[in-house]
């Protein structure tokens, strides 16, 4: 059993370490991009939201813990704890996911998703307007700040820098879409996982199933609390 | 299986609560201006908050040495990845955007 476990558990790391591949392909060209157009990324970061991005790194560092505690359950053999815990794991997965979609609706509603596949056209310069006001104004916001921080940029720059944004938001888009993509599998997973623990199916001679399906939550959580840093905080050195 | 000692609930609590205050740190680094080291102190707190998930929540520091080589090379593999495309642009003459 702890050879199957040993094999197990290699073959569930090299899974991980293809996606890791998978996500540094994504994290390398957004640093060549950021080294390109950084007055573009700085302007796009700092129009998210970073309050929910950092309630959200709380939540998933959070199911991380409770999905180590149910593993730990597991191996003690302890039927409801393993229930409570991975429950508790999908609640703060389907938490994250529900405050992600509070972010992607104010992207929407500030047309600042990319091109004009979904409704509103992009438009980072002035053109956008939600509940009859004007939102969204990048070019402005960076002018601003560009004055208060820095010294004044010309208007033609900061619309310039406003429409490379676009170029960050398909990195912003890509890079959480599909770490919520993985999210979502993750959930299913857990679900499965759970239904098996309610069933006592593992005990401390048999866990491997909550170990890996652990393993992978980990792994997603690893990717977000990279992904904060780079997305939300380039700078946020307002006043 | 190589064992120094099961983790218990109470180190997963201490790591956690490690893993908040590093948040909160990243956080508050950001809004401080410190030029060039902004970024480099945003990644490394990252890298510290990777490495203790990695070697507590998912049981690397309590595994059999076939899993500690494993993941050394993953995270080699990727440092592959980016130092050398990196390079590759770095040494065309990287213009910014005009």
């Amino acid at each position: 059993m702890e050879q199957q476990k040993g094999a197990s558990t290699f073959g569930m790391w090299v899974f991980l370490l293809t996606e890791l591949m998978m996500f540094g392909g994504l994290f390398a060209s957004y640093l060549i991009y950021r080294l390109k157009f950084y007055a573009a990324w700085e302007a796009g970061s700092s129009s998210i939201d970073v309050h929910w991005g950092f309630i959200n790194t709380l939540v998933l560092i959070g199911s991380s813990f409770t999905m180590a505690m149910a593993v730990w359950a597991a191996q003690k053999g302890d039927k409801n704890k393993q229930v409570m815990f991975l429950i508790g794991t999908m609640i703060l997965g389907a938490a994250f996911l529900g405050i992600k979609g509070i972010e992607y609706k104010a992207k929407y509603d500030e047309c600042h998703i990319p091109g004009h596949i979904i409704g509103k056209a992009f438009n980072a310069s002035g053109g956008c307007m939600a509940d009859g006001k004007v939102t969204g104004d990048i070019a402005k916001e960076f002018m601003e700040h560009q004055a208060e921080i820095h010294k004044p940029v010309p208007e033609a720059f900061a619309k310039q820098t406003a429409d490379q944004t676009q170029i960050f938001f398909s990195f912003y888009f890509a890079m959480t879409g599909l770490h919520a993509f993985h999210m979502v599998i993750g959930l299913g997973l857990l679900g499965w996982l759970t239904l098996r623990a309610s069933r006592g199916e593992f005990s401390g001679q048999y866990f491997t199933p909550v170990e890996l399906g652990g393993l992978y939550w980990h792994f997603v959580d690893i990717v977000w609390i990279f992904l904060f840093p780079l997305l939300y905080l380039i700078n946020r050195t307002h006043g | 299986m190589s064992q120094n000692s099961h983790p218990t609930p109470l180190l997963y609590f201490v790591i956690v609560m490690c893993l908040f205050v590093g948040t909160v740190v990243t956080y508050k680094a950001a809004t401080i201006d410190m030029g060039i080291w902004n970024p480099i102190v945003a990644l490394a707190i990252a890298c510290t908050k990777a490495v203790l998930v990695v070697l507590f929540f998912m049981h690397v520091r309590y595994s059999d040495k076939l899993t500690k080589v494993t993941v050394v090379a993953g995270f080699f593999w990727l440092m592959i990845l980016i130092t050398l495309s990196l390079s590759d642009y770095i040494g065309r003459g990287f213009q910014v955007a005009p």
